[in-house]
Formats: structure tokens, C-alpha cells, sequence
């Protein structure tokens, strides 16, 4: 053997065992290898629709971040205006503007220095007699939008963390959408009630010299600054709901934002899950305050728009600990403790699209494409040999290497497999073919003009080099497209059609080429069996 | 073994016909393609936005009264279908207004009371809320666009301009074809059939750019042939590795279509029509079309 075709040998030899040896912990067989090979090598992904899981994308309410944030700002601004001794009648939002009004005209420019001074991210917009209207600089707005998704996706991070999710995925898409990937999860509905939910805890005091009847009876009749909420308590036995509405004043006294610790504690009178919260010091002083101010009176705890629980205040509670309670199952609970910790979402989320995938069918989906994949490679193998013989053979031999090495690079590259990945691979078994018909036709043709079969066999492929290289760069093309503008199981068909491209070049130009080198060098053909 | 012995078929000569049948293709094509956008053709639920539930029920049941309890429950909309040995149905809504999950969680409850002898479980949910739905036609459009617009880089880069042109053109024809043979079928059109049409615009160049090589080496070489015999024999000249490659490819994709599985079944479907017909462009379409344009002295290359 030359020294050159023993070096090709090798070659492939060696990329040939390094594939076997990545792509095996990837397979069953991997519950049988020794630990430092199964854990130490990169794997093969599955997507969700192999393995099951749910795949969401949340679209951020930035427009209700950028009111939140205003809403903040004006009670800043109130403290400021106060401080300064500047009289202003009412500062309230109209639209996206801050509308600043007051009764005495002297007081406009200090006013105006004030906001300008304090609140650079203000623009004024416009001006009447008596009052003066500021928007956020566009800037600002982009900054707080931006902000908004990125702290969004921290939180749900966050949750998610605390919920236990092996290798969830969860990362920005667009300017305010946010994809999260929880592959193998086993319960969906209650991942999506966590991921969801804006979590804003708040406390708000009753109003009760208000006319609960009248603000029912229709739009107009809540008192100035109360509104009216409900608590929805779900009876556990008949399932049935019952909504308990109150009257409040709109004004939170506490936020969810002065949490340091929820966790789950069981009741021990009626044997019932609650979550217990404490602030930290800042918090726990305003609570100490409140409670002492309106012992007697009723405090409701707010979550979302929704009352929880609305406790008559006994006495003065000092420590800074509360209390959530509301008909909890120990499930819900843990959850509701989970999103407490992990903070409240700076804006609302929409659940914009939603992919869940059962494990079952997953593993439906895997053997069906294994079987087509297997029964399609048969096909496929026994056809060259049918009709090319020996060549046949030879072909068939570099498509395995080129399955073995293309699982191997998909491992090396911790590339996922998805459902129209596997066809994608079954695709590259056809198209791969397609590289050795290519040389063979044209080594039968110069085989009819008379050449020797070794130079037949070299102009051969010689000449179908670049029909090969065109022929994948532009399939190579459309794969890289699809990378590109593809999500999810999209994806995961142009990785493996792409690997499977590349690697058809090696094995096809490479591969082949050496055992011909290799056989005609041994004993010269007076026949090539093609 | 020879599929073919040296051929010698006149292909430019019957271009008249294969044009007539071509530009019938491609107007099914164009028209389906029209009727996207206007929510006429049969989009899957990525496109509009909507629910798809998955159920797989422990016993068989009958379509009908699936479509009975949900006509009653006012989903008319739905469509249903019913596949596995009849354990299994999918159902699909389209166009669900309000909160998906809540459509979704209605939709199954009908299950739970209707068929309370026949448990199921949730094999798979699809809710695709309207927006994502336009930004992923609109995602899929430029997919298309960008991938053909390569592809006439490279094939003119490579080659000459006129083949990048012919290229596309024929490509662009496959893509139309496979799309009306969806629309006709009313078989629907989701970004997994949006895939197999861009992978099958790949495979049909594949299949072009082999047959424009070999026109371009006997160009190179020419005597005094003329163009339309030159073409002729190049595309005779390697007929033979068209048939055992396209042949090989079917053998592939028949197998995925019979076992691969319910999900990938129009997938594959899309690639099995996109080989067949992206085989016949590239002679039928693609090489004749290289005549209209000879550039000076009747020569395709310099």
C-alpha cells in the first residue's frame, strides 16, 4: 500500500472512531458505557417534539411598563413638588402624557424648573392656562420597553429556577417577545400558571363607609379613588366559585416589592396551606405604622386585581411577617411562594404561541422516523448494489461512514434532532447518493471512450468535482436560509441537512476515491465492476 | 448495469408542449400563492393563529360523534381529523379569537363529558396567537426570497447570468407546482411544507446545476453543433445519473412517506412532488429556457 492511500486510510479511520465514539452516549446503548465516556461527551439534543415539552413565546405589555413606570414617577414627582413648597392642584395621566395642573399662575415657573431639574426624561408637550403637559422623552420610552422584556425574562428565569426545570431555555425574540423552552416537562398547565402570572402583591385598605350596593349597581357609582375587586374562592368539594366582591381604596399602603422571604407554612387550626411573607426593614416599618393606624379596620391582600384574603387588623403587627391565605391546595401555594420570591414582572405577559408536546407522542414520533430512516437506507444500499455492483458496495460503505459521521458532528456540536431533523437525515442519505452516481456515470462514460479504468476512474471523478461542489453549495444555500429565518424542529432540519451536506462532500470525494485507489493498486483491473 | 443505453432523445424539441404544461403548473401555483395573503388557501394554524389539540383516547371512537359533541358545544369551526388506528384525533381551530388557552381548555373539557367511557390524554397543543401568525407568513415569504436570490448569485457567479436566470426560474416553477398540487388537494399549508418547498427548491437546483455543467462543458467544446443539440446531448448525456438519482431519492422519501409518521407525512409528500417535478424542470424548464437568451454569435458562455 502507498504511503498516500495508507495516510487516506487513516484519515478516515480515525474521524470515522471519533464519530462512534461521540455519538454513542447519544444512543441507548449509552446506559452500558463506562461513566466517563457517557458524561464526558457532548450529546445530541432532542427537540420538543421528540421528547416532549412545552415551547412558549410571551409577548411583553410594554406599553403597560412604560404606565407603570409613569405612574411611579408621578408619585415621585409629588414628593418633590411638596418638598419645594410648589402648590399643585392634581398631576394625573392623560393618554402616554403627564398632565400637571394648578390653580395660581405664579407658581408655573418653578414648577417648570422643578420638573426640569428633577425629571430630564420629561418633555413638555403642551401647555394651557392652568396646566402643563409632559411625555416621556422617546428615548426614555425605548429604554423602559427595553428594560421591561429584559428584566421580564430575569424573573421568569428566576421562577423557573425555583420551579425545577432541567435545561429550560429562555432568551428575548423580537423587541418585547420572549421565548421559553421546558423540554420533558411533565406538567404544562401548572408551569404556564406560573410563568404568567404578573405576580403584583399588593395591600390595599377597605373603604368601609363606601356604598358597596351602589358601586354594584353599575358604571359611575364608585366613590372617587376606590375601586371595587372580587375574591374568588373556589369550594373544594363541589368545585364551585364563589366571588365575594369589596370595596377599596385605590392607593396600595404596601407592594409586593418590599418582600424579602415567602414560603408555604401549614395552618395548624384547620390543618390548611398559607403562604407567610416577610418584608425587610424599610417594609416591615410601614407595615408596623399601618397596622397600628387602623387596628380594627380591614386590610385586603391583593395579587393581580385579585383579592386574597381581606383580614380585619387586631392589633399592631411588628416583625414585618404577613400572611396569604385563600383556599389553597399545597400546589398552589408553592407556586404563588415561588413567584413572590422571584418578584412580580414589570409588565403583564401574553402567552402569544404555545407548543406542548406529550412525552408519548414524542417517542411515537421517534420510532416512526428511526423505522423510515432504517427501511429508507436499506432501500437505497441494496439498490447501488444491485446496480453498480462492486462500486455499488463501495458507495454503500461511504454512506455509512457518512450516517456514522454525521451523527458523530451532530453530537460534537450538541446539535438537537428533531422530527423533520430525522428527515432531514434520511433526505441526506438520497441526496448523498447522488455524489457517487454522479462519478460512477461518468467513469462509465470515459470508460466508453476507451480510457484504462485507472484513468477513468480519476477523470472521472476529476470531472465531477465541481458538478458536486455546485450542486451542495446551493442546497447548502436554502439550509442556511432556513437556519436563519426557521425556529424549533425548522432548525433543527436545516442543522442536520447542512452537517449531513458537508460531510457527503468528505465522504463522497474522500471516501470512495481511496478504495478505488486502493483496489486498483493492488492488482490492476481489467475489469471495473460499475 | 445501464438503466438507459446511449439515448438520444429530442427534449428542445418537444420545449412547446412542456412550456404549455409548465406555465398550467405554474398559474395553479401562482394562484394559490395569490390566495395566501387573502386567508383563501388552506393555511395551518402558524399561519392564521389558532388551537390544535392532539387527543389519544384508550378505545377507538367514531369521527361522527366527535363532530356531533363539538357542533353542539358551538365549535363549528373546528376541523377534525382522525388517524392511528382510530384512537387518535386531531382538531383544529382556526382564527380563535380571545385567550387561546381558554379555547383550548374548553375544547378538551367537551371530551371529558362527551366521551366519559373513552379517557384520552393531551398528546400535543398548538396555540398561535394572530400576530405571530402574520410575522411568520411574512418570515416564510422572506425565506423564499432570500434563499432564490442566493441561489442567482451562485449559479451566476458559477456560471453565466443566464443560467442563474433560468436557474431560478426553474426553480421558482417547482416551488409554484408543489404549491398548487397542495392547493388543489386542499392539503394544508404550514412552515413545515414552507420548509420542504425551500429544501426541494435546493434539490431541484442540484438536479439543474448538473445538467447546466455538463451543457457548459460540451459548450466549451463545441464543433459546429448548434445550441439546440448541444443542450440535447448533454441532458442525454446524463440522463441516466438523473434517473438513478432521482429514483434513489424517491426510494427514500416512498419509505418516509409509508412509516414515517403522522406529523411528517405532507412533508414529505412536498419533497416526493418537489423531486419529481424538480427533475422534469430541469430539463424541461430550465435547459430550453437557456435558448431564449444565446448572447452574441449565438454562444452561451464567453
Amino acid at each position: 500500500m502507498s504511503k498516500n492511500i495508507l495516510w487516506r486510510f487513516i484519515v478516515i479511520a480515525f474521524f470515522s472512531l471519533l464519530a462512534v465514539v461521540l455519538f454513542l452516549p447519544s444512543t441507548p446503548i449509552s446506559k452500558s458505557l463506562p461513566l466517563w465516556w457517557k458524561d464526558k461527551f457532548p450529546k445530541i439534543a432532542l427537540g420538543l417534539d421528540l421528547q416532549g415539552g412545552m415551547h412558549l413565546v410571551l409577548q411583553v405589555d410594554s406599553e403597560k411598563a412604560v404606565e407603570n413606570h409613569i405612574q411611579r414617577l408621578i408619585k415621585g414627582m409629588e414628593v418633590v413638588f411638596k418638598e419645594k413648597k410648589i402648590v399643585f392642584s392634581e398631576i394625573k395621566t392623560q393618554g402616554s402624557e403627564v398632565l400637571i395642573s394648578y390653580q395660581n399662575a405664579d407658581v408655573k415657573t418653578s414648577l417648570e424648573k422643578a420638573v426640569g431639574d428633577n425629571y430630564p426624561i420629561f418633555q413638555k408637550t403642551s401647555e394651557k392656562e392652568n396646566s402643563i403637559a409632559y411625555a416621556l422623552t422617546d428615548s426614555e420610552t425605548k429604554r423602559i420597553k427595553e428594560w421591561s422584556t429584559s428584566q421580564a425574562i430575569e424573573t421568569i428565569r428566576n421562577r423557573i429556577d425555583k420551579f425545577g426545570v432541567t435545561e429550560p431555555l429562555i432568551h428575548a425574540q423580537g423587541k418585547n417577545e420572549i421565548v421559553v423552552q421546558l423540554p420533558g416537562l411533565k406538567d404544562p398547565e401548572r408551569a404556564i400558571a406560573l410563568i404568567g402570572k404578573t405576580a403584583v402583591l399588593e395591600f390595599k385598605m377597605l373603604d368601609e363607609a363606601g356604598d358597596l350596593k351602589k358601586a354594584m349597581d353599575g358604571a359611575g357609582q364608585i366613590p372617587e379613588g376606590d375601586e371595587l375587586l372580587y375574591e374568588k374562592r373556589v369550594d373544594k368539594e363541589t368545585g364551585a366559585v364563589r366571588q365575594t366582591p369589596y370595596l377599596i381604596k385605590k392607593e396600595a399602603v404596601l407592594t409586593g416589592d418590599l418582600l424579602t422571604d415567602a414560603r408555604v407554612a401549614i395552618d395548624s387550626q384547620f390543618n390548611e396551606p398559607y403562604v407567610s411573607i416577610t418584608f425587610d426593614s424599610q417594609g416591615a416599618r410601614i407595615f408596623e405604622n399601618i397596622t397600628a393606624q387602623n387596628i380594627n379596620k380591614r386590610m385586603a391582600i391583593i395579587l393581580d386585581g385579585n383579592v386574597y384574603s381581606a383580614p380585619v387588623i387586631r392589633e399592631k403587627i411588628g416583625g414585618g411577617r404577613a400572611q396569604i391565605s385563600g383556599s389553597f391546595t399545597h400546589e398552589t401555594a408553592t407556586d404563588l411562594a415561588i413567584v413572590l420570591r422571584a418578584g412580580a414582572l414589570p409588565a403583564p405577559v401574553k402567552i402569544i404561541q404555545n407548543v406542548t408536546v406529550g412525552p408519548s407522542l414524542g417517542e411515537d414520533s421517534i420510532r416512526a422516523g428511526i423505522k423510515a430512516a432504517i427501511v429508507g437506507g436499506i432501500l437505497v444500499l441494496g439498490f447501488m448494489l444491485f446496480y453498480y455492483k462492486l462500486s455499488g458496495l463501495i458507495s454503500d460503505f461511504a454512506m455509512i461512514l457518512n450516517i456514522i459521521m454525521l451523527l458523530g458532528a451532530m453530537a460534537w456540536f450538541n446539535a438537537t434532532l428533531t422530527l423533520p431533523g430525522i428527515a432531514g437525515i434520511v433526505l441526506t442519505i438520497g441526496m448523498g447518493i447522488d455524489s457517487n452516481v454522479l462519478i460512477f456515470e461518468r467513469i462509465k462514460e470515459e470508460l466508453k471512450t476507451g480510457r484504462t479504468i485507472r484513468s477513468a476512474i480519476d477523470a472521472g471523478y476529476d470531472r465531477a468535482w465541481w458538478t458536486i461542489i455546485d450542486s451542495h453549495v446551493t442546497t447548502l444555500i436554502t439550509a442556511a436560509v432556513l437556519f436563519q429565518f426557521g425556529s424549533g424542529p425548522i432548525k433543527g432540519f436545516a442543522v442536520s441537512l447542512s452537517i449531513g451536506i458537508l460531510i457527503n462532500l468528505f465522504t463522497a470525494l474522500v471516501g470512495t476515491k481511496v478504495v478505488f485507489d486502493f483496489i486498483n493498486q493492488k492488482r490492476r483491473m481489467e475489469r471495473l465492476s460499475i | 448495469m445501464n438503466i438507459l443505453k446511449d439515448t438520444k432523445i429530442n427534449f428542445i424539441g418537444k420545449r412547446y408542449y412542456a412550456f404549455v404544461f409548465s406555465i398550467i403548473l405554474s398559474l395553479v401555483g401562482i394562484i394559490a400563492a395569490a390566495l395566501i395573503p387573502l386567508g383563501k388557501a388552506n393555511l395551518g394554524i402558524d399561519f392564521t393563529g389558532g388551537v390544535a389539540i392532539q387527543l389519544k383516547f384508550e378505545k377507538p371512537f367514531v369521527l361522527e360523534n366527535a363532530r356531533a359533541l363539538l357542533d353542539k358545544d358551538g365549535f363549528e369551526d373546528t376541523e377534525l381529523q382522525q388517524f392511528a388506528e382510530n384512537n387518535r384525533l386531531l382538531i383544529r381551530l382556526k382564527k380563535a379569537e380571545g385567550e387561546l388557552k381558554i379555547t383550548s381548555d374548553k375544547i378538551t373539557a367537551v371530551f371529558t363529558k362527551g366521551f366519559a367511557d373513552n379517557k384520552f390524554i393531551i398528546e400535543s397543543t398548538t396555540a398561535v396567537g394572530p400576530t405571530v401568525g402574520q410575522k411568520l407568513q411574512k418570515d416564510a415569504l422572506w425565506a423564499v426570497g432570500i434563499s432564490l436570490l442566493g441561489i442567482l448569485i451562485y449559479v451566476a457567479w458559477r456560471f453565466e447570468l443566464i443560467f442563474g436566470i433560468a436557474a431560478v426560474v426553474a426553480t421558482f416553477h417547482d416551488v409554484l407546482a408543489v404549491l398548487g398540487v397542495f392547493y388543489v388537494l386542499n392539503k394544508e399549508i404550514n412552515l413545515l411544507i414552507i420548509t420542504a418547498l425551500l429544501t426541494l427548491a435546493g434539490y431541484s437546483l442540484t438536479d439543474t446545476v448538473v445538467v447546466f455543467d455538463r451543457i457548459r462543458e460540451n459548450l466549451r467544446k463545441r464543433g459546429k453543433e448548434v445550441i439546440e443539440d448541444i443542450i440535447n446531448r448533454s441532458i442525454n448525456e446524463v440522463l441516466s445519473r438523473t434517473i438513478v438519482t432521482s429514483g434513489t431519492t424517491l426510494l427514500v422519501l416512498i419509505s418516509l412517506l409509508i412509516s414515517g409518521g403522522e406529523v411528517i407525512h405532507d412533508f414529505s409528500l412536498a419533497l416526493f412532488l418537489g423531486v419529481l417535478v424538480g427533475t422534469y424542470s430541469s430539463i424541461f424548464v430550465a435547459s430550453p429556457l437557456l435558448l431564449l437568451w444565446k448572447g452574441k454569435r449565438g454562444r452561451l458562455i464567453r
